[in-house]
């Protein structure tokens, strides 16, 4: 898993609440057996015309948002399903970090699993944030795991809150399979405690 | 202070909780099935490591599959299917392969075949893994990276959950199911009122339910944000246990009964929130907008925007009403319905196709109508055949299929039109789940079947008899 530490980038403003992972990924591109490949299906239903070609009203498909690496969404932002190629393809796609007033349970667990920044802002910020960014592209936001902020484009800083333990894994880039193994002595000790395996 | 359902199980099954670290929880029984799990398996092997315990683990093939006799199998469902199968020979997980007896939607597989048991901790890859609590398991959706986990480790790191009691209490009125419950649970808590909580279902509505509704109910818990829903175990929870081919047996299905007994929510425990709900006010309900939050009753409209305070959801219902083709202040009866789709884990029961057949026989499916039912298992195939409903349906014109995941998420060949209206007895109305352009309209299984008679949105309680 990469490192996450500081994240200073362009951001897209996408003005929506409840943003479910059928529409982060919808299910047509889950047919494969490799985490390869998912960038393309990334909001594959908002991007694409019928046709197949991009869809110019879609925010990503806004020239003057090419490159950036945060996206800005609304509430309940991957709500829905357990897929994790809904992650794969935000990360295959570019980005680095998300924000939002509140995330889907399993979208967000998936997220640090992936070395993928979920940050939850007040709605306010997020709001704001909205009306800078569609004002002027070119801005760029700071997201500093390391001391918790974001730095606004008005230069205020706004902290936000991640388990500590979750933090210390995205900036050590460590994954979550070695934690789990390193407790094999307690693992053995719980099996052995058990009158029978309960699933026997 | 008493414990709650939730609090019993999740404290029997912590392996290790320190300081400065997640705690770390035991799962009883693991699911699979074909979409989400081979990524895991190849991390697996990448590491070499082993799956630790692999008679925990049970597959399932039911997402990617058609559902029609005919061979449609296009490459990739092969290439996931095929994956499976590898996976499961090389490490020795029990698979229940579309070419054997026993297969199906996994949530209506492992509680038919008694994997599904109270006080367990069950994960699958699958957020609709919420089901199982119907049994007073807790039973979560976790991502791939943690199906991988948990097949090296028996164990996921997890953040203890809140609680969440939801009293229902009162006599449902005829043609009111609860599947209608439980969308009314959503549409008044929010598509996202739960998150980060545990919904317990509670109150003598929900004892009165058998386990085939209280499966309904607790699957689309993950509709309403909640990371799982629970139903405490009792009479009939075991009654529809008793002699499934993993349930305990002898003595120590009499010890299990003593246990689970005791799982119950203590009378002195407290929650961290709660929602009351009058069941005996329900009406049938159904969806208009792009998330399960957004129902009415039948008897209702599509909201008005200048009625919601914030200006995000006021856009948020015009981009809805936008997608879906509706307008506000428009009555729910008698919006066109193109395709009615009966099935998913939600509704694919037995109960709920009989409930169906009911409304259906002696009647026509409307001309412009396509309608398919999609049982969730082929012994709920099985025995829907030994009813005679297939006949009931295939008289009245829907198509009887095979089981499977089907028109729930389209990954199959049967997906619904751009454009096209489906009543549908699934889970998520979310832009484009039935098919690209698709329009959901969830319902009950009996309001499908109504809407398939009608060719439209009726009030079935015109229709029963
Ligand atoms: S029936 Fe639908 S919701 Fe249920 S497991 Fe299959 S795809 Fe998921």
């Amino acid at each position: 898993m990469e490192k996450v530490d500081l994240i200073r980038a362009r951001a897209v403003p996408l003005r929506a609440d409840n943003v479910d992972t059928d529409q982060i990924i919808p299910a047509r591109y889950l047919t494969a057996i490799t985490t390869d490949g998912m960038g393309d299906g990334l909001f594959a239903s908002w991007r694409y015309l019928d046709t197949g070609e991009p869809n110019p009203e879609f925010v990503l498909n806004n020239p003057e948002y090419k490159g950036a690496e945060i996206l800005v969404a609304g509430a309940n932002f991957g709500s829905g399903s357990s897929r994790e190629h809904a992650v794969w393809a935000l990360v295959q796609y570019g980005f680095k970090c998300v924000l939002a007033p509140s995330f889907g349970d399993i979208f967000y667990n998936n997220s640090l699993k992936n070395g993928f920044l979920p940050v939850v802002l007040p709605k306010e910020a997020i709001d704001a944030l909205w009306e800078v960014l569609e004002d002027d592209p070119e801005t760029q936001l700071w997201v500093d795991l390391r001391t918790q902020n974001v730095r606004m484009p008005d230069q205020q800083s706004l902290r936000f809150e991640i388990d500590p333990f979750r933090r210390d894994c995205l900036l050590q880039g460590l994954d979550d399979l070695g934690f789990l193994l390193a407790k094999e002595d307690q693992i053995v000790a719980f099996e052995a405690g058990r009158a029978q395996p309960a699933a026997a | 202070m008493g414990k709650t359902l939730f609090d019993k199980v999740w404290d029997r099954h912590v392996v290790s909780s320190e300081a400065g670290e997640p705690t770390v929880i035991y799962i009883d029984a693991h699911l699979i099935h074909e979409v989400t799990s081979p990524q895991a398996f190849a991390e697996l092997r990448g590491r070499g490591l082993r799956v630790r315990r692999p008679e925990q683990t049970f597959a399932t093939m039911d997402h990617a599959i058609p559902t029609r006799d005919i061979p449609l199998w296009p490459d990739d469902a092969q290439a996931q299917v095929g994956a499976l199968r590898d996976n499961c020979g090389q490490f020795g997980i029990t698979l229940w392969d579309i070419k054997g007896e026993v297969q199906g939607i996994v949530h209506v597989v492992a509680p038919e075949m008694g994997v599904t048991q109270p006080g367990m901790t069950i994960v699958c890859g699958d957020s609709h893994t919420s089901t199982h609590g119907a049994f007073g398991a807790l039973a979560f959706g976790i991502g791939t990276s943690e199906v991988a986990h948990v097949l090296a480790s028996q164990c996921l790191m997890q953040e203890k959950p809140k609680t969440f009691a939801i009293n229902v209490e009162g006599r449902l009125a005829p043609g009111v199911t609860a599947k209608d419950i439980i969308l009314s649970i959503i549409a008044k808590n929010g598509a996202s009122g739960g998150v980060g909580h545990v919904f317990e279902y509670r109150g003598s509505t929900i004892r009165n339910l058998s386990m085939a509704n209280r499966m309904t109910i607790c699957n689309m818990s993950i509709e309403g944000g909640a990371r799982a829903g629970m139903i405490a175990p009792d009479i009939t929870t075991y009654e529809y246990m008793y002699g499934r081919p993993y349930a305990p047996t002898g003595k120590a299905w009499n010890d299990a009964v003593i246990e689970w007994s005791a799982l119950a929510t203590d009378d002195d425990a407290v929650f961290d929130r709660s929602l009351d709900i009058d069941a005996g006010a329900l009406e049938p309900m159904v969806t208009y907008g792009t998330n399960p939050g957004m129902g009415v009753p039948v008897t209702g409209a599509v909201p008005q925007g200048a009625d919601l305070e914030d200006e995000q959801q006021r856009r948020d219902l015009e981009a809805a009403l936008d997608y879906m083709g509706l307008v506000q202040g428009q009555p729910m009866q008698g919006q066109h319905v193109d395709i009615v789709f009966i099935g998913s884990c939600t509704n694919s029961r037995l109960e709920d196709l009989r409930e169906a057949a009911a409304i259906v026989k002696g009647r026509r499916v409307a001309d412009h109508v396509e309608a398919l039912v999609v049982p969730g298992s082929k012994a709920v195939k099985a025995a829907a055949e030994e009813e005679g409903l297939d006949r009931v349906f295939a008289e009245a014109g829907f198509q009887w299929r095979g089981a499977g995941c089907s028109m729930c998420l389209a990954m199959n060949d049967d997906k619904a039109g751009t454009g096209k209206y489906v009543a549908s007895t699934s889970n998520r109305n979310f832009r484009g789940r039935q098919g690209p352009g698709s329009r959901s309209l969830l319902m009950s299984p009996i309001m499908a079947a109504a809407a398939a008679v009608e060719g439209q949105v009726v009030d079935v309680r015109g229709m029963l008899r």
